[in-house]
């Protein structure tokens, strides 16, 4: 569903990304972990086209992201192919980035409606049962502002879950929430991620949830991946040092 | 020399009228075309493309750079030589509209600047079109941020609408100088006049710091 070969992503003299294979298969659930700066969010920022590769190539369900093939060679991938594979993914951000202009409901129905083409009523259907879901149904007509933490980002998260993406994104979303707020969160990602065939990548620091959800783990240390493999063993029996070592810090904390 | 009540009375209704509609007019339609013209200048100068972006940048640099009375000599008196000619009060909303709008721009552009790129990064996320990006989402919090700043400036353009006065057209200052000249007093109908400024002007700011204030929070 997702696969990166060779991508090299800097900025300026900073190499983020040194050179990056890896692949997901559709429906499969990723972790990414590892310290801060080694490059796991700019791998979701370069999947969801808010950052260009350096060099390398990314593709989303077989067709390249960043170039196109057009009489016989490859060329930059203008807005309309950006946006056709753009629609495949959702993500969601550590700090929720709800339209502050809008209520809770029209951030829900914004996107499938001026993206989708769905009409006002169907996506406003849509739109309550997502919010019946993540338990803020009595919330459509708030404005973000007036929300938690926590809410805020369950609304993010039924946001992105609006537009159907085949692929979703998580990126530390429960980093800027007070730890009271954590578990919500999660417990209802857990529910989501096991209820369907979504594809996951995900960036956490939540090691308890990344055991639970994923089916596999990558290791990131300094722009390239480390360890690969699925969370019992990475959790219970690291291969490399520098997991070992990481995780030991991040338990400890 | 006393203050004679009777004549100011006397005048009183046509500053109010004739004068007053003047300035209204001209106030309204600068501030409407600055306004306006500021934000497509503050688009066009955010453009990626530099065929856009360098001659509003350009633009905007040359009527802050200038003074508006110069502007609205040049364009009463000089621009009828190309072919060009309007009343004297359609020139002078021009000339008020354009020079603000180097102003509003600005002030556009900060508001801009201001949405939080997360606002942006989001848009992208969702798939939205990028027209619908700016209208639905980035212009409606950049203009929520702008509106003291504008509202100062339509301030601003009241106040220096009896500059219209150079290019002949007869604003409630230049009523009053006329009605001066009759008598060769002018004691009341500048007074006059200045009061009426006065009066509009102070609430105006008033009004202008409590929409600060409540945007602000």
């Amino acid at each position: 569903m997702v696969r990166f070969e060779r991508v090299v992503k800097r900025f300026g003299d900073l190499e983020v990304l040194r050179g990056l294979d890896f692949e997901v298969r559709r429906g499969e659930r990723v972790t990414l972990i590892g310290p801060s700066g080694s490059g796991k969010t700019t791998i979701l920022r370069l999947l969801m086209t808010l950052e260009r590769v350096t060099s390398g190539t990314i593709e989303v369900d077989g067709e390249c992201l960043s170039h196109v093939r057009r009489r016989g060679r490859l060329v930059p991938a203008d807005e309309r192919h950006l946006r056709r594979i753009r629609r495949k993914i959702g993500m969601v951000f550590q700090q929720f980035n709800l339209f502050a202009n809008m209520n809770v409901l029209r951030n829900l129905t914004e996107a499938p409606v001026r993206a989708l083409g769905l009409p006002r009523e169907q996506a406003e259907a849509r739109a309550r049962e997502l919010l019946e879901m993540v338990g803020l149904a009595d919330k459509a007509l708030e404005h973000p502002s007036r929300l938690s933490g926590g809410q805020q980002q369950r609304v993010a998260i039924a946001r992105a879950l609006a537009m159907e993406p085949e692929v979703l994104l998580l990126d530390e979303v429960t980093s800027a929430l007070d730890p009271e707020l954590v578990a919500g969160v999660l417990d209802l990602l857990r529910d989501i991620a096991r209820s369907g065939d979504l594809t996951v990548l995900c960036v956490t620091h939540e090691m308890r949830f990344a055991r639970d959800v994923s089916h596999r783990v990558l290791m990131f240390d300094h722009g390239r991946i480390i360890e690969d493999g699925p969370p019992e063993q990475i959790f219970s029996d690291p291969a490399h040092p520098r997991t070992r070592a990481f995780l030991q810090a991040v338990l400890d904390a | 020399m006393g203050w004679d009540w009777r004549w100011t009375l006397q005048i009183l209704p046509e500053l109010l009228t004739r004068g007053l509609l003047v300035t209204v007019q001209a106030t309204l339609g600068g501030a409407v075309l600055a306004f306006a013209l500021g934000l497509l200048l503050a688009l066009l100068r955010r453009s990626r493309r530099p065929f856009l972006s360098r001659p509003a940048g350009a633009a905007v640099e040359f009527v802050r750079s200038t003074p508006l009375l110069v502007q609205l000599f040049v364009l009463y008196y000089v621009l009828p030589g190309f072919g060009v000619t309007m009343s004297a009060l359609a020139t002078g909303i021009i000339g008020l509209g354009v020079h603000y709008a180097a102003y509003t721009s600005e002030v556009y552009r900060a508001g801009i600047d201001g949405v939080p790129r997360g606002q942006w990064e989001a848009a992208v996320a969702l798939d939205l079109p990028r027209h619908r990006t700016w209208t639905d989402v980035v212009l409606p919090q950049a203009v929520r941020r702008t509106l003291p700043a504008l509202g100062n400036y339509l301030v601003a353009i009241f106040k220096e609408s009896p500059q219209l006065s150079v290019i002949t057209v007869v604003d409630v200052v230049g009523l009053a100088r006329e009605l001066g000249a009759e008598r060769f007093r002018y004691l009341e109908p500048l007074t006059v006049a200045g009061l009426f400024f006065l009066l509009v002007s102070v609430p105006a700011s008033i009004l202008v710091r409590r929409l600060e204030r409540r945007l602000g929070s």
